[in-house]
């Protein structure tokens, strides 16, 4: 038990995990904003549009996402040099970010199509007829109701992101809670099922609040009918 | 009366699952069980796939001086080279595969030490290395002091990148997966340096789409002792110290060397090669 207990003071497992969670943090805003717009492109009435939607959810849907963030290093970073940061670690942890959030938003475009599902036609044909373009509608009429419909896949999505930016290493940021892990196995071979119980633990703990909190907001915020 | 016999239909069919089942395990099973015992005695010793110049996959054939080294054991042990099984052993399940005798023995750039001595048995040193540097031929970086401020790649969770974060904090390190991905890194000329052990970078160094573009420095600054990891209490330590031995004298030793890393400009240290095997525990 002592021999435990010193891991903590090797480690900062607390400081790993904050990178975990921010990481999720910045992937989750950003898939939430393109996840969006993918989702009106393919709601929308304009055929490339929803072509467009519906080729970035395929792609994007389809490849693993340890390949995404490996080219992210190994592609964007070092071969076409791109740079988002002028410090090396800063812009690594940006790249990582990108490629959480462009992965997760094909799954938070189709969670939203899921609650655009909920809403019924009808709705849509109302906002039509007293006069309102798609745009008006979809952000006046379609999209409030679809986000209160989608709020239980979006948790999902979101504690899937939160398990998944562990796959970060893969993209450089070898802080984050799956590399210390990894570093500490390494050194604390004789301790190896206690560590990994301590992270698999970690991530209960940040998850289960969001499943929580989720469920009870799904139910509280549907829309009567 | 109709639904009894959908039932009846329902339990046949799983019960035919089941069994046909069970025929393919066992057959499989005894399949693997004869290959493995046919002709004389086997081992089933640990290696790297995925290190070029020590232990390296080439689809189904096996190159390197740690499989070198390995070969020559075994032989010495009187097994043949059909009869090794190999078995990939990455840095992070060694102790395991030995502690449930899933490997006999082990040659993966396995330093000695003291935490893993106590989960498992080495024999040998076979090799000293050092944590050295691989730079671009054109670069003037002589040693680890000259990194302030350089981007430098190495494996994450390794003993060479906690190495560099606790000695040189102005530097600035990237961990990847794996030493293959910094090398590509470093060929587009946004990583200044790869560390880790000198022969594992004479290895990468010597592969034929990086030769002649790395140089490694020759200034290493740790000293790890690569050993044969054995599971706790085996009696096949005497054994495979005399067989270093023995390789070593008759020149076998450094000829492996050479051959596997030739085309990286690389020489080992000589103070401190070849080592001499330790007495056994």
């Amino acid at each position: 038990m002592e021999n435990y207990l010193s891991l903590f003071e090797t480690y900062d497992v607390p400081a790993a995990f904050w990178i975990n969670i921010q990481l999720s943090f910045w992937a989750a805003l950003w898939a939430l904003a393109i996840g969006t717009v993918l989702a009106l492109f393919r709601i929308s009435p304009i055929p490339s549009l929803q072509w467009f939607g519906a080729a970035y959810v395929n792609i994007f849907r389809n490849t693993p996402l340890t390949i995404i963030l490996a080219f992210g290093f190994l592609g964007l970073f070092s071969v076409m040099q791109i740079n988002l940061a002028g410090e090396l670690d800063v812009s690594l942890f940006r790249i990582a970010i990108v490629g959480l959030a462009v992965y997760h938003a094909a799954f938070v475009c189709e969670a939203i199509r899921s609650g655009v599902n909920t809403v019924p036609l009808g709705q849509a044909e109302a906002a039509r007829a007293i006069g309102l373009s798609f745009l008006p509608a979809a952000r006046l009429i379609i999209l409030p109701q679809a986000f209160r419909g989608a709020i239980a896949p979006l948790g999902n999505v979101l504690i899937a992101l939160i398990k998944n930016s562990t796959v970060a290493a893969a993209g450089s940021v070898a802080a984050e809670a799956s590399g210390l892990m990894k570093t500490m196995i390494e050194f604390r071979s004789d301790l190896v099922i206690p560590i990994f119980l301590t992270f698999a633990l970690g991530f209960v703990i940040l998850v289960i609040p969001i499943g929580l909190l989720t469920t009870w907001a799904s139910r509280k915020l549907a829309v009567a009918r | 009366m109709q639904k009894t016999r959908y039932a009846a239909a329902a339990v046949a069919a799983v019960a035919a699952l089941t069994l046909s089942a069970c025929g393919g395990g066992d057959s499989a099973e005894s399949g693997s069980g004869s290959s493995a015992e046919g002709g004389g005695e086997s081992l089933r010793i640990g290696i790297k796939f995925d290190q070029p110049g020590l232990g390296y996959d080439e689809g189904g054939s096996y190159s390197g001086f740690d499989v070198d080294v390995a070969k020559y054991v075994a032989g010495e042990l009187g097994v043949s080279e059909e009869n090794i099984e190999w078995v990939e052993a990455p840095s992070a399940n060694r102790e395991n595969l030995l502690s449930n005798e899933q490997v006999d023995m082990i040659f993966a750039t396995y330093s000695i030490t003291d935490t893993r001595k106590e989960t498992v048995d080495f024999a040998g040193p076979y090799f000293v290395a050092g944590q050295d540097l691989l730079v671009p031929t054109d670069s003037d970086i002589a040693g680890p002091e000259d990194l302030e401020g350089k981007n430098l790649c190495s494996v994450t969770g390794s003993t060479s990148a906690q190495k560099i974060k606790d000695q040189y904090p102005g530097v600035q390190l990237v961990e990847q997966p794996g030493y293959a991905e910094c090398v590509t890194a470093m060929g587009g000329g946004q990583i200044d340096a790869v560390t880790t052990d000198d022969i594992i970078l004479a290895g990468l160094a010597a592969q034929e789409a990086n030769a002649g573009k790395f140089k490694v420095v020759g200034n290493t600054f740790s000293e790890e002792n690569y050993g044969v990891g054995l599971p706790k209490g085996s009696e096949r330590c005497e054994d495979i110290n005399a067989a270093i031995t023995k390789m070593i004298d008759d020149g076998d030793w450094e000829e492996a060397i050479t051959r596997n890393t030739e085309g990286a400009d690389y020489t080992f240290n000589a103070e401190l090669n070849p080592p001499t095997p330790a007495p056994c525990a």
